[in-house]
């Protein structure tokens, strides 16, 4: 059996056809295969950032809120959970659906069509990269979260906030977030009475929330952030090629719109990912 | 898909991609929202049972979006049958690094608050013998 199908192999070329260059391995040309490993290789780098994230958030007791984190929109509204965020998500897709129609009017070989859909594209990069910005800038100067110190929280028990005077205040559960604000640079922790438990009865103060949730979110966010901006960059330099008129000359034309798009999309795709594991669970 | 598709289909199936993209993720942040009892159930907050429900709705969502964007917007599914595998099969890897470090993570929780427990209690402790001293035993070793 082995013998006659080494005979059959031998006898029409393939194989030697194959590796004798000339060829490209799995029909997709060389630079579409490497794009492909590459982001394969990228999407470990980033799982490594996830499941670190995972682990650290499960060897806590408690994890700050996402919905009560990320409550802030543009221009002073506070108290809308999440729907920023859902913007920023909005962005990233529709810039993802424009470099579809990019790659598309390149297939057809329409340079004026592939330097609009790629600029329409840019100007979503641009976009998110803005929203990210002002989502830091909140959580920076406004909210006192750096790297180092987390001052999200959620209680571990329930409890009653205490005056000043001594008095009962506002009563919170177990599971409730607060936010340690800065009164003249230092924190301004708050003073509480626990309510159940074996500690009931006891004062107690708010603390600082898990520390790692301000390094992982800034790490994270910022990687990826670092990926859009790289994307952004790569754009732009493939909608100039395209609009001076490069690709029409090029024996492999448009294909590099493919490949940017290729990993256009993947930033997309991890941002689906960052998505569900910062902000939805 | 789309090798097949003349031109004006492919560009209706990009605009039916960004209206079933758009739904899902409104969608998905419905659920998270309902999970965390801001639409009208306030107690769904303190429940565990409702996060792990919509927890897990979320993350099928979410991989149906991966799924779509890879296959369609990506068009992994019109290459070759060797390049998809090359491409996914690694993927399993990082299936098991989920479900190993979420565990390990929970071990260390566990771990964290038997040592306070321990801390609390009042116990015999086997601590080092102070009367021994360190430098006494190297110059022995020296001798």
């Amino acid at each position: 059996m082995a013998e006659k199908l080494l005979a059959e192999v031998t006898e029409d070329h393939t194989m030697t056809e194959d590796w004798s260059g000339g060829k490209p391995p799995m029909k997709a040309s060389f630079g579409k295969l490497m794009m492909w490993y590459f982001l394969v290789s990228d999407a470990f780098t980033f799982c490594g950032f996830l499941v670190a994230y995972g682990a650290l958030r499960m060897s806590v007791p408690t994890w700050p809120v996402p919905d009560f984190v990320f409550q802030s929109f543009p221009g002073g509204f506070t108290g809308l959970p999440l729907i920023f965020v859902t913007v920023m998500s909005f962005v990233l897709i529709i810039s993802s659906v424009t470099m579809v129609r990019a790659v598309q009017e390149g297939k057809r070989e329409n340079r004026k069509g592939v330097v609009f859909w790629l600029l329409m594209t840019i100007l979503g990069g641009f976009t998110f990269l803005a929203c990210q910005a002002y989502e830091w800038t909140n959580l920076i100067a406004v909210e006192h979260m750096t790297i180092f110190e987390n001052p999200f929280g959620t209680h571990t028990v329930d409890g009653v906030y205490l005056n000043a005077d001594g008095t009962d205040g506002e009563s919170f559960r177990a599971g409730d977030s607060y936010l340690v604000h800065k009164v003249d640079g230092e924190w301004d922790f708050k003073e509480f009475r626990i309510t159940s438990g074996e500690d009931a009865g006891k004062i107690a103060l708010t603390q600082l929330g898990p520390q790692t949730f301000g390094s992982l979110f800034f790490c994270i966010t910022g990687f990826h952030g670092f990926h859009v901006s790289i994307g952004v960059f790569l754009l732009i330099l493939t909608c100039i090629n395209a609009a001076s008129g490069l690709y029409d000359r090029k024996k492999t034309q448009y294909e590099t719109v493919e490949k940017v798009g290729l990993y256009w999309h993947f930033v997309d795709l991890v941002w689906v990912f960052v998505f569900l594991v910062f902000y939805l669970l | 898909m789309s090798k097949h598709l003349t031109y004006e289909e492919a560009k209706k199936f990009a605009y039916y991609g960004l209206k079933l993209l758009a739904v899902l993720t409104v969608i998905e942040v419905i659920i998270s929202l309902f999970g965390k009892g801001h639409l009208g159930w306030k107690e769904a907050y303190y429940l565990d049972w409702v996060h792990y429900i919509c927890g897990g709705l979320i993350v099928i969502l979410s991989l149906y979006k991966a799924y779509f964007i890879v296959f369609n917007f990506m068009h992994l599914g019109t290459e070759t049958k060797t390049l998809i595998r090359t491409v996914l099969w690694p993927m399993t890897l990082l299936l098991f690094a989920i479900i190993a470090f979420i565990w390990e993570g929970a071990y260390w929780n566990d771990a964290r608050s038997y040592i306070l427990q321990q801390d609390e209690l009042p116990s015999e402790r086997v601590v080092p013998d102070i009367n021994v001293d360190p430098q006494a035993d190297q110059t022995k070793i020296i001798e």
